[in-house]
């Protein structure tokens, strides 16, 4: 690859136009609050999204293969309330327990979706969207109704996302510890590649030995996995158990992905572009208080956005497409 | 189209072949006889427990709860149909809403609240319709952005208020009954709507249009099928069937929060998948629905009478769900495993 070709590739990639955008939202929003851009804002901003990172990307996996999980937000609000509830009930045991308890039953949460769309031929939209409905409310029927307050949580399992490491938050480096596994498992793992190949083309990927069965497994699974730490660092850092924890969150992931590059047909899409699509959504909902907008219009401005961001992915995709056949004709 | 009539032509030679009993497994492993049995069964059951229940007043009346939902749940399955989704229509509703709301304060009669209802509804699925044939994106993204700013708007504007004044006539649409009989409005405009989208589904071209584009766009489209512009009707029906629904259920209960109908899209889905639409589009058949709506929405006002929580509604809508495309797959290996054995008797007899 000649040196132009290189640089016009790494320009025209959603991350580097993403991080200008970022860039641009950031100094924009700088003239008019010039505290925005100090380092404990950018901290907080990137610690309040944090819990949207690490389930985006669990949400990424399940797009890339064509699917979606719209059940993430309820396997939050169940694996957080059973958390909680483990952590009033059990103040003796140690907070880091009750986190990988959490962590497990988001996993078994997960597991389920997969085993009802592998074995069971359901696809992943109809799962999901009658999961939702029983997660939420095995949330209700576990906790008869009833919050998790703070009085009722131990100090430990409070300071879950608070503690300190090197200066920065465990809530952000657990964005970073899971982002870069993540990273690591989607592109230099055979199972990872094999998400991508089944997201590519189905019938090619099964051709060469791929198996759909195991890819939906580990997919939903993974979602699972992460929408466990979700709930237990969401009740901790809010310090507060109740049955609507994350309520339409799904669509804030769904958000996230797409807002990355990611195509909800499946197929394309990274997670570094995923993080970055969080991040921006984290920046503006953050942004919104601070230029004196309502927080009403949040709901409007994140449609418009992921409207827009779909709008450029779809538009760029063809353009490509428009490339390759060009280049094939010559 | 082949399938269905070849398994038409193996049933009708099972029958002469065997039994009743082989009768009775064509009939019963069909999906809207299941949904008629489990009507029977919960009829049944809910009659016994609670005295109530079988109450010509109250099976009416109940009705209320879930006629709107049953509205939408009509041109939703024309979009599933044809391999689309839209789960914006309960924020369509609170567009539509918040318009009507919007009307009525500014003194328009409960004509022109209505006429405003249905043209926001109308607009806001041209919007959705014309992004999806358009762009070529995929229906559920389209949506799932339109849902965040169809009721952003209504939130945008309407903050933590509420429109809660409405004129006295139009409290009709949502509260009245038919002359002087205890059948609600609701309930008669949604069969006239429900006989309507059967024929168009069923007896017309059109319908016949959308079971193909549902098995195969592509095919469709070589077949002289217009795909982009049936689509565009279908999200265009979908959203004045959600205007028709915002104004009763605007006018039943009388005020208009931005929180309106939150998680109806949800339901309506549910609904016609339950009534064995299939999500991937190209079958299934409106009777279903029909049976799925009545069996939900008497299932909700059953468990209510004998004080089961929301909270168990939710989890069984979603297990019932789950089972009801579980259920098919499982059948259609019954089935596939009872013909293979079939034939290898049969084959076994010819060389005996």
């Amino acid at each position: 690859m000649s040196i132009p070709t290189s640089i016009k590739t790494i320009t025209q990639r959603r991350e580097t136009s993403l991080i200008l955008l970022i860039g641009v939202l950031l100094f924009g929003v700088t003239m008019r609050a010039p505290n925005f851009v100090s380092v404990t804002n950018i901290e907080r901003i990137v610690n309040d999204t944090s819990i949207l990172i690490m389930v985006s990307i669990g949400q990424f996996f399940v797009i890339l293969t064509g699917g979606i999980d719209l059940s993430v937000a309820s396997m939050i609000g169940l694996s957080g309330m059973s958390a909680a509830m483990i952590n009033q009930y059990n103040p003796g045991m140690p907070a880091g327990f009750v986190l990988i308890i959490g962590m497990l039953i988001g996993m078994v949460l997960g597991m389920i979706n997969g085993a009802a769309v592998a074995y069971g031929k359901v696809p992943p939209i109809i799962t999901t969207l009658g999961t939702m409905s029983i997660y939420r409310g095995m949330t209700f029927v576990i906790s008869r109704g009833q919050w998790v307050t703070a009085h009722e949580m131990t100090e430990s399992y409070m300071n879950l996302p608070h503690g300190n490491f090197l200066g920065i938050s465990n809530l952000i480096w657990w964005g970073i510890v899971v982002s870069v596994i993540m990273f690591y498992f989607s592109k230099y793992t055979k199972r990872g590649r094999e998400i991508y190949a089944i997201g590519g083309n189905k019938v090619a990927a099964k051709f060469v030995g791929v198996e759909e069965k195991k890819i939906h497994m580990t997919i939903f699974t993974l979602s699972g996995i992460l929408s466990g730490i979700a709930g237990v660092m969401w009740t901790s850092r809010f310090a507060a158990a109740v049955n609507e924890t994350a309520a339409g969150f799904e669509l804030q992931t769904v958000a996230a992905c797409v807002i990355g590059g990611v195509s909800i047909a499946g197929g394309s899409g990274a997670v570094v572009g995923v993080v970055l699509g969080a991040l921006f959504l984290g920046i503006i909902n953050n942004a919104l208080p601070v230029i004196n907008l309502s927080p009403f219009y949040q709901m409007f401005i994140q449609g418009a956005i992921v409207l827009v961001a779909m709008l450029i992915n779809t538009l760029s995709e063809k353009r490509r497409e428009q490339e390759l056949l060009k280049g094939r004709q010559q | 189209m082949a399938e269905k009539k070849r398994e038409l032509v193996s049933g009708s030679r099972l029958v002469d072949e065997n039994s009743l009993k082989e009768r009775l497994i064509v009939i019963f492993t069909k999906w809207e006889v299941i949904l008629a049995v489990l009507i029977v069964f919960e009829f049944i059951l809910f009659s016994n427990l609670s005295p109530y229940f079988l109450d010509y007043f109250n099976l009416m009346n109940s009705t209320f709860t879930f006629m709107e939902k049953a509205i939408m749940a009509l041109p939703m399955i024309f979009i599933i149909m044809s391999g689309d989704i839209d789960i914006s229509i309960a924020s369509i509703i609170a567009l539509c809403s918040f318009s009507m709301g919007f009307a009525s304060s500014h003194e328009i009669g409960a004509a022109g609240i209505v006429i405003i209802g249905l043209l926001a509804g109308l607009s806001a699925g041209m919007v959705n319709g014309f992004l999806v044939t358009s762009f070529k994106m995929p229906a559920i993204a389209v949506t799932l952005a339109t849902q965040s700013i169809f009721r952003g708007i209504s939130q945008a504007i309407l903050e933590d208020q509420a429109y809660t004044k409405y004129p006295e006539k139009f409290a009709y649409f949502g509260q009245g009954y038919l002359g002087e009989t205890l059948i609600p409005f609701e309930l008669v405009l949604f069969l006239v709507l429900a006989a309507i989208m059967g024929f168009v589904l069923h007896k017309t071209q059109y319908g016949r249009k959308l079971y193909a584009i549902g098995n195969s766009k592509e095919a469709a489209r070589f077949s002289g099928v217009k795909v982009d512009r049936a689509r565009f009707i279908n999200f265009t029906l979908m959203g004045l069937f959600c205007g028709i629904s915002a104004v009763l259920l605007t006018s039943r209960i009388g005020s208009t929060r931005p929180n309106i109908a939150l998680g109806w899209d949800m339901e309506v889905i549910t609904l016609v998948v339950l009534g064995g639409v299939s999500i991937t589009g190209g079958k299934g058949n409106l009777f279903g629905v029909l049976m799925a709506i009545f069996l939900l929405g008497y299932l909700k006002f059953g468990m209510g009478l004998i004080n089961l929580s929301a909270k168990v509604m939710i989890i069984t809508t979603g297990l019932l769900l789950i089972i009801a495309v579980l259920l098919p797959g499982f059948l259609d290996t019954v089935k596939a495993r009872r013909k293979l054995r079939r034939q290898q008797k049969e084959s076994g007899m010819v060389e005996v």
